[in-house]
C-alpha cells in the first residue's frame, strides 16, 4: 500500500493527520484539514470527531497493548468481564458447542493440593502468534500495537488458526448473524476472537470493556495498558510482582499475563 | 474495465430513467448531510474502491477517521420505511440496494455490517466521542422531518 | 512381447452407468455445499472444539492417496522397471484426479467458499497451508507435463525420465507438506511431532497403491481388458511391503510420543481410554487395515487370489481412513493442555474430551469428492489414450 503511516501522536498539534489517497484516487481531503476543526455535524446523528486532544489515531508501533490478570482477585462466581465483552461485541454463548466465546472464565483445581482458582482466558495477543503464521490468506494479522486480529474481509473460514491456537481463543461463526453492533461487525463463516476492543482504543479510550467491568465490580483483577511504557500501571505491576505467561514453553511472548495462578 | 462498463451502463440507465418518470430504472433515495465534494458521478463509480481502501486503513492500521466508513454511509443514506424508521438492507428500498439490484451486483458487506444508522442499532458511532448530545438530537429530529 | 497399444475407453452402457452413478454423488455433494453455505456450519457436526471434521478426513485421505497413486508411474520411469510402464499413464491420471477430488472437498468446506478468489490472490508465505496450495497446483502441472511426455510421439526417453523424476520428487515434498500441516501445530499434543511428515509419506504409499489396484482392477473388469495375474500379484506384494512400512512408522510415532512425558496424556487417550478413537486405532487401523491385509498379501497362495487382493485393498483404505480420522478428530477431541497440572473446567469445554458426531451432510460432501476423483479418472480414460488394450502378463514382459 502506498499510504504513509499517519502520525501516531494523535493530538492535532501540528495539523491533523491527513490521509493521502493512492495516486489512483484523486480525492479532495475534505473535512479533514484544518487543525481547529470543531465538531462537524454531517447528518442526523453523525458527527465527525472534533479534533481535540486525546483522540488517538491509528495503531502505534511504539505501543504494545497488554493485560495483566490477577487470579487472586478474581472470584470464581464473577463473570462480569465475560458479560461485558458479550454486550460490547454482541456475541452470545448459550452453551451450544457451536456458540462463540471471545472470553471465558476457567476454573483451575490443583491436582495435588486441591486449591481452586478462577480466571478469564481470551486471546493472549502473542508477539509470535501461531494463528498468524498458519493463516493462508494473511487474514490473521498482528497490528502495529501488538493486537492480534482477524481481517474478516479476507478470512476464508478454513479454521487452521483455530487448530494452531494453544488457548482456544478463537471461535468460528457457525450461523448467519443479524443485528450486529455497529462497532463489531460479525458474520457467518469467518473466525473471530478478542480484539482488545480496538474500536475503543482507536477512539482513544485506552481501556477495554472487560477491564472496565472488572473495575466496576470492585475486584480490580484486570489491568490494561501499554507494556512498552515503563510508566504505565501494567508495566509497574509487572516489574514489582511475579507473573507468568500461559504455555510459556511455547515462547510466544504473550500480551496477556497472569499473577497468582 | 468490467467495472467501468457496468458503471457506464448503470449511469446510462439512470439518465434514461430520470428522463422517463415512472419507469423501472432505480430512483436513488435522497441523502441527508453534506453531499460528497467529489460529486455524485465520482462516488457512483468509485465508492467500492474507496470503501475497500478505507476498510484496509481502519482494519489494518487502526485509522478510523476515514472518508468511506460503511457505518457512515448507511447513516447519511438512511431510507425510511413506512413506519418512519430506517429500513435495513433486507428491504429493496435500502440505499445500497437500489442500484445493486438494478445492476445485479451482490455485496456481502451487510452479512456482518449493520445496515441502519448506529444510533438506532443501539451503538455509538466510532468518532462521536465528544459529540454534543443536543446537537445530535437536533440533527436527528431534523433528519426525521426531512 | 507385443507392442503396447493404448486406447480410449469405449462408450459402453457399463461406463455410462457408472459415470451416472458418480454424477448422482457429485450432485448430492453440490446440494450439500449450497445448504451449508446458506445455513452455516451449524448444520454439520463440527463446532468450536472439533473445528476440522469428516470433510477434512476425506480431503486429507484423497490428497495423500493422490501422491501415493503416482508410485506405479515413478517405479516405471524413475526406477526403470519396464513392467510398470504400461500403467504409468493411469497412475499419473489417477494421482491428479484424487488430488482434485480432495482439494474440492477442502475448498467446499470453507466457511466462505465464495471467497476462493481471495484465497488465490492473498498469500501468506509463512503459512504451510499456502505452501500446500502451491504444492498442489504444482503437482497437477508437473504430472500433466509428465503425462504429456509419455503420450506425445517422439519425446526422447530422457525427457520422460526427467519429467518422471520431477514428479516423483515433487510428490515426496507434497506429502511432506501435507504432513507438516499437522506437524507444525505445536499447540496440540497429538500433532506436535517431526515424524508426521515421513509417516504421511508411507501412508501415501499404502493407500495410494491400494487405490491404484482397486481402480485398475475395476476398470479392466468393467471394460473387459486383461490385467495379468502376475502383474497384479506384484503390485499386491508391493502393497504388503508398504503396509509393513506404515505399521513400522506408526509404531515409531507412538513410541517416540510415549518417550516424551508431555505426550503421555494424549497417547494413553488414543491407545487406551479414547473410546471410539481407541477402537478405531486398534480395531480398524491396526487390525483391519494392517495385520489382516498384510497376512493375506504376504501369504503365498492367498495373495494371488484376485478377490482377496480387492478385499485387502479395501481393508487398507479403511485402515488408512481410520488412521487419518484418529489423527485429525482424535487429536482435537483430546483437550488442549493450557494449564498443565491443573484440573480445569469452563463454559467453553476446557478440560473435557470433546465429542463429535459427523453429520450425513459431511459424509455426502466427502463421498462427492471421491466420486469426483473417480469421474475425472474415467472421463480422462474415455478421451485420452491412458489405458492399454491389455495388461496381460505376456504383453507387459513380466520378466523385468
Ligand atoms: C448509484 C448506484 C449505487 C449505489 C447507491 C451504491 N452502489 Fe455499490 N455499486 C454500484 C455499481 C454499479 C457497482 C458495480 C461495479 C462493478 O461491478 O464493478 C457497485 C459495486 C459495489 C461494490 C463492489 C462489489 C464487487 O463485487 O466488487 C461494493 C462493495 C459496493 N458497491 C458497496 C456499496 C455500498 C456499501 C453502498 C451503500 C452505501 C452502495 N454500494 C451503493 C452502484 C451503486
Ligand atoms: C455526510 C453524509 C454522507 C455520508 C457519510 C455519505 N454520503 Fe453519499 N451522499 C450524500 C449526499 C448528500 C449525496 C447526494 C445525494 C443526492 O444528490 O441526492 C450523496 C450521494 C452519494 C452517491 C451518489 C448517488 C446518486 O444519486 O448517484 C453515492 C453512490 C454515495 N453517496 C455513496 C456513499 C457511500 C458508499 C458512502 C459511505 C462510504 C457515503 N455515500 C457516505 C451524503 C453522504
Ligand atoms: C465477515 C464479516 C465482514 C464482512 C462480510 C465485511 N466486513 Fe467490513 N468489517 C468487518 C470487521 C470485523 C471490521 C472491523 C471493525 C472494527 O475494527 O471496528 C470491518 C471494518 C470495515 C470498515 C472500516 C470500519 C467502518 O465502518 O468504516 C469498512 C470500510 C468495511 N469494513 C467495509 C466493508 C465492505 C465494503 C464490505 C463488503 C464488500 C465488508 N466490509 C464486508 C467485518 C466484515
Amino acid at each position: 500500500m502506498n499510504i504513509p503511516k499517519s502520525s501516531p501522536t494523535g493530538g492535532c498539534g501540528g495539523g491533523c493527520p491527513t490521509k493521502e489517497k493512492g495516486a489512483d484516487l484523486h480525492r479532495r481531503d475534505f473535512l479533514k484539514s484544518g487543525a481547529a476543526m470543531a465538531t462537524v455535524t454531517l447528518a442526523p446523528g453523525v458527527t465527525l470527531m472534533s479534533m481535540g486532544s486525546g483522540v488517538a489515531a491509528a495503531a502505534n508501533p511504539d505501543t504494545r497493548w497488554g493485560l495483566l490478570i490477577d487470579a487472586a482477585k478474581c472470584p470464581s462466581d464473577c463473570s462480569a468481564c465475560v458479560t461485558a465483552c458479550s454486550d460490547e461485541h454482541g456475541w452470545e454463548n448459550n452453551g451450544e458447542p457451536t456458540d462463540p466465546q471471545w472470553i471465558r472464565k476457567v476454573t483451575l483445581k490443583n491436582r495435588d493440593t486441591g486449591f481452586e482458582n478462577s480466571l478469564p482466558v481470551m486471546c493472549q495477543h502473542c508477539a509470535n502468534p501461531p494463528c498468524v503464521d498458519v493463516c493462508p490468506t494473511g487474514a490473521s494479522f498482528k497490528r502495529e500495537d501488538g493486537i492480534v486480529l482477524v481481517d474478516r474481509h479476507t478470512c476464508i473460514g478454513c479454521r487452521y488458526c483455530m487448530m494452531a491456537c494453544p488457548f482456544k481463543a478463537r471461535s468460528f461463526v457457525h450461523e448467519p448473524v443479524t443485528g450486529q453492533k455497529v462497532t463489531t461487525p460479525r458474520g457467518n463463516g469467518t473466525v473471530e476472537g478478542c480484539n482488545m476492543c480496538v474500536h475503543k482504543l482507536d477512539r482513544g479510550e485506552g481501556t477495554t470493556a472487560c477491564v472496565e467491568a472488572c473495575k466496576i465490580t470492585g475486584n480490580n483483577a484486570m489491568i490494561f495498558g501499554d507494556l512498552n511504557d515503563a510508566e504505565s500501571d501494567i508495566s509497574k505491576a509487572l516489574a514489582n510482582y511475579p507473573s507468568i505467561e500461559l504455555r510459556a514453553d511455547l515462547k510466544l511472548n504473550l500480551g496477556v499475563r497472569y499473577q497468582n495462578i | 474495465m468490467k467495472r467501468l462498463i457496468i458503471a457506464t451502463i448503470v449511469l446510462f440507465g439512470l439518465a434514461v430513467g430520470m428522463s422517463q418518470a415512472g419507469s423501472v430504472y432505480p430512483e436513488i433515495p435522497m441523502a441527508s448531510g453534506e453531499a460528497h465534494p467529489e460529486g455524485n458521478e465520482y462516488w457512483r463509480v468509485n465508492h467500492m474502491d474507496l470503501l475497500r481502501h478505507d476498510r484496509d486503513l481502519t482494519m489494518r492500521e487502526g485509522i478510523r477517521d476515514t472518508d468511506a466508513s460503511i457505518a457512515e454511509c448507511v447513516t447519511c443514506h438512511a431510507v425510511n420505511g413506512l413506519d418512519a424508521k430506517p429500513v435495513t438492507v433486507k428491504s429493496e428500498d435500502h440505499f445500497c440496494r437500489v442500484c445493486h439490484d438494478y445492476a445485479a451486483v451482490k455485496i456481502d458487506c451487510f452479512q456482518c455490517h449493520n445496515s441502519i444508522p448506529p444510533e438506532l442499532s443501539g451503538a455509538s458511532l466510532m468518532f462521536k466521542k465528544q459529540a454534543n448530545t443536543l446537537e445530535v438530537l437536533m440533527a436527528y429530529i431534523e433528519g426525521l422531518s426531512r | 512381447m507385443e507392442r503396447i497399444i493404448y486406447r480410449e475407453l469405449k462408450s459402453t452402457p457399463q461406463i455410462w452407468g457408472f459415470l451416472a452413478l458418480l454424477g448422482v454423488f457429485i450432485a448430492a455433494a453440490g446440494a450439500v455445499v449450497l445448504y451449508i453455505e446458506h445455513h452455516g456450519h451449524i448444520v454439520t457436526g463440527m463446532d468450536n472444539q472439533i473445528v476440522w471434521g469428516l470433510p477434512h478426513v476425506f480431503a486429507i485421505f484423497l490428497i495423500v492417496a493422490a501422491s501415493g497413486a503416482l508410485n506405479v508411474a515413478s517405479i516405471g520411469s524413475v526406477f526403470g522397471k519396464v513392467a510398470y510402464k504400461p500403467m504409468a499413464r493411469l497412475s499419473a491420471l489417477l494421482a491428479v484426479a484424487l488430488l482434485v477430488g480432495g482439494l474440492a472437498v477442502l475448498v467446499l468446506d470453507l466457511g466462505r467458499p465464495d471467497r476462493l478468489i481471495v484465497a488465490m490472490t492473498n498469500f501468506n508465505f509463512i503459512s504451510i497451508f499456502t505452501w500446500n496450495i502451491l504444492l498442489y497446483t504444482g503437482f497437477v502441472a508437473i504430472v500433466a507435463v509428465y503425462m504429456f511426455t509419455q503420450m506425445a510421439r517422439g519425446v526422447p526417453t530422457y525427457a520422460v525420465k526427467t519429467a518422471g523424476l520431477a514428479a516423483f520428487l515433487w510428490r515426496l515434498i507434497l506429502t511432506t507438506g501435507t504432513g507438516s500441516i499437522f506437524g507444525w501445530l505445536v499447540a496440540r499434543q497429538a500433532y506436535d511431532a517431526a515424524i508426521m511428515a515421513p509417516l504421511f509419506i508411507v501412508l501415501s504409499f499404502a493407500i495410494g497403491m491400494a487405490s491404484f489396484l482397486l481402480v485398475t482392477m475395476g476398470i479392466t473388469h468393467l471394460t473387459g481388458r486383461a490385467f495379468g495375474a502376475e502383474l497384479r500379484t506384484r503390485l499386491a506384494r508391493l502393497l504388503a511391503i508398504f503396509i509393513a512400512a506404515l505399521m513400522f512408522f506408526t509404531t515409531m510415532q507412538h513410541l517416540t510420543n510415549l518417550y516424551a512425558a508431555e505426550h503421555w496424556g494424549v497417547e494413553s487417550f488414543i491407545l487406551r481410554d479414547g473410546g471410539i478413537y481407541t477402537t478405531l486405532f486398534w480395531g480398524v487401523q491396526v487390525l483391519v487395515g494392517g495385520v489382516l491385509p498384510m497376512g493375506i498379501l504376504f501369504h503365498p497362495t492367498l495373495g494371488k487370489e484376485a478377490g482377496l487382493v480387492v478385499l485387502s485393498s479395501l481393508l487398507v483404505i479403511a485402515g488408512g481412513f481410520a488412521q487419518i480420522y484418529v489423527l485429525v478428530i482424535g487429536g482435537q477431541a483430546y483437550p488442549l493442555e493450557i494449564f498443565p497440572g491443573y484440573e480445569v473446567s469452563s463454559s467453553f469445554a476446557d478440560g473435557v474430551i470433546n465429542s463429535y458426531t459427523p453429520s450425513m451432510l459431511e459424509l455426502i460432501l466427502g463421498l462427492g469428492g471421491v466420486a469426483l476423483a473417480l469421474a475425472i479418472t474415467i472421463i480422462g480414460m474415455k478421451f485420452l489414450r491412458i489405458l492399454p488394450n491389455s495388461l496381460s502378463d505376456a504383453n507387459v514382459g513380466s520378466k523385468v
